[in-house]
């Protein structure tokens, strides 16, 4: 029969020599290989005190974006919630007061806001819908949680904070 | 009675008999589908609508069997009757496209493109319009024309930025109420829809206004920003109604429980149907402002929504929920770690009813 590919080795069928079936010998040989390794580059990092480089494209957990002022750029249109394919988005919008300005960009804000972290298979659609540049999908994971209660994120868990009052925190989030 | 002469019209190498008399485009939604032209100011319920917003441009290729010269320019299908023997080019003619897109830009000049704020996002015909025509960005760079916005009395919201002149409401304020208090005040760019001091309008039908308006400049004040049309279950309902005049045959806008907006139903064309006593079916604003309860209403049904419209999105029709085998597997036990959501979340809180409120939520009716 003819071989499908290249890669075919005949299996030796020999009898073990003296050698091989000492036995002894194969177990230097492995040990040896073993011992090799240590003096070979690591392919493992020490995480987490060393973390990897997330790609460009990760898509970690979300962020509400706040603009140069500090106001909340989502205006609660809804196209993130009618995108995502898991349902896991909610919101309820209200008006925005005349005291409020520097709070909201738009007339119209999101009052609520909540991801269900459980449901959210991080697809990135929401952040593709968003005409505000509102959500984003920032380089770090959801953290874990004993109970599910904890996963349902709301407005005070995703919004990135104010550059205005809160500059400290927000040099934080940004590394600075 | 003498018998109704029959013209014979060809739309899209599509022949259709039609009365004398009838417009282009009429006898085109009697073959419906694709080679209906568009229409943003004409509405057939009102008498005296079209002729303005050059949407529904056709090209005439055969004026009538009589005299087959065609017309020299595009005619606009709402206000040109039918010849016998009329060719009528309209999604088949490159020029009647090209035409209508550059309408649509020009209508979407000083529209203020702010969709995700509109209430009328997801049932605008300007939008469907800007999209079918690939022109849903906007190459405009300069100033557009703005306004204040305006309360046109308790219940409905005037933002004239979004207007774009079709006189839709100024006709149905004319049929439909006893007294017109609003129209078009100044010309040219600064023609704007008003009353002449702001001034309520308190008709019983005004209301109506709100149904008739293709884009988001005329809105409903008790459902503004309460929720996003494609979020809530469009439902067809009906009550006894008091006034004479009014069907109380309505479509219910709900989330749940709760009836956020009362519209008048629709037909395929976006206009108020015919209701089942053979008027129009135009709801007085008691129906339409003032039963915001769903025991206020008989409920007939889920409303027949076009599996295109963004509408449809999450009504799962004919699906058979599965049966909780929870019980069955844990031998009659309940499970101990099963989260129920609204004891978590926020949002749709059952002791805060937003559809109850004339007004937009504001960040103090959530502090309850």
């Amino acid at each position: 029969m003819q071989a499908l590919t290249q890669r075919v080795k005949q299996v030796d069928r020999k009898p073990m020599t003296l050698l091989e079936r000492i036995y002894l010998w194969n177990i230097v040989k492995g040990m040896f290989i073993t011992f090799m390794h240590i003096f070979k580059k690591k392919p493992t990092i020490r995480y987490p005190e060393q973390k990897r480089q997330f790609s460009s494209v990760f898509r970690g957990l979300h962020v509400l974006n706040r603009d140069e002022e500090g106001r909340e750029r989502c205006t609660a249109c809804g196209l993130c919630a009618v995108a995502c394919p898991a349902e896991a988005i909610t919101m309820e919008a209200a008006e925005r007061l005349d005291s409020e300005e520097h709070l909201y960009r738009e007339e119209k804000y999101a009052a609520k806001y909540e991801i269900n972290m459980l449901r959210c298979i991080f697809c990135g659609l929401c952040e593709e819908a968003c005409p505000k540049d509102a959500i984003y999908l920032s380089e770090t994971f959801a953290p874990a949680n004993f109970s599910r209660k904890g996963f349902i994120y709301d407005k005070s868990d995703l919004l990135i904070p104010n550059v205005k009052t809160e500059s400290a925190d927000f040099a934080k989030a940004k590394g600075l | 009675m003498s018998e109704q002469i029959l013209h014979k019209v060809t739309i899209d190498n599509i022949t259709v008999e039609v009365p004398a008399g009838t417009t282009i485009l009429n006898a085109a939604r009697q073959i419906g589908g694709d080679v209906t032209p568009p229409a943003m100011c004409y509405y057939s319920k009102l008498e005296g609508s079209g002729g303005k917003c050059r949407t529904c441009l056709v090209e005439v290729s055969k004026g009538s069997e009589k005299d087959p010269r065609p017309m020299p320019k595009l005619v606009a299908s709402c206000r040109t009757t039918v010849m016998d023997g009329m060719e009528v080019k309209n999604i088949t003619s490159p020029k009647v496209i090209d035409a209508r897109a550059g309408v649509v830009e020009f209508l979407l000049i000083n529209h203020p493109l702010d969709c995700p704020v509109c209430d009328q996002a997801g049932e605008c015909h300007l939008q469907d319009l800007g999209y079918e025509h690939g022109k849903e960005g906007t190459r405009y760079e300069f100033k557009r024309r703005t306004f204040h916005k305006v309360d046109l009395g308790d219940y409905i919201q005037l933002h004239m930025t979004r207007c774009i002149m079709c006189f839709r409401c100024v006709f149905a304020a004319n049929q439909l109420t006893d007294k017109r208090e609003h129209g078009i005040l100044d010309r040219g760019d600064h023609a704007q829809i008003a009353t002449f001091i702001e001034k309520n309008l308190k008709n019983d039908f005004i209301g109506n206004v709100i149904d008739v308006c293709p884009v988001g400049a005329l809105t409903d004040k008790t459902f503004r920003f309460k929720n996003r049309v494609w979020f809530t279950k469009p439902v067809d309902a009906h009550r006894n109604c008091n006034n004479p005049k009014c069907c109380g045959e309505v479509q219910l806008w709900m989330r749940g429980d709760e009836v956020f907006r009362v519209t008048a139903r629709k037909d395929e064309w976006g206009e108020v149907k015919t209701a089942s006593n053979g008027n129009t079916g135009w709801i007085c604003n008691t129906c339409r402002f003032e039963t915001k309860k769903a025991s206020d209403w008989t409920i007939e049904g889920p409303s027949n929504i076009n599996r295109h419209s963004v509408i449809s999105q999450g009504h799962y029709v004919g699906v058979t929920k599965p049966t909780e085998t929870f019980s069955e597997v844990m031998k009659g036990r309940d499970p101990k770690l099963l989260m129920d959501i609204h004891d978590e979340s926020e949002v749709n809180k059952p002791n805060i009813d937003l559809s109850l409120l004339d007004r937009p939520a504001h960040s103090t009716d959530f502090n309850k």
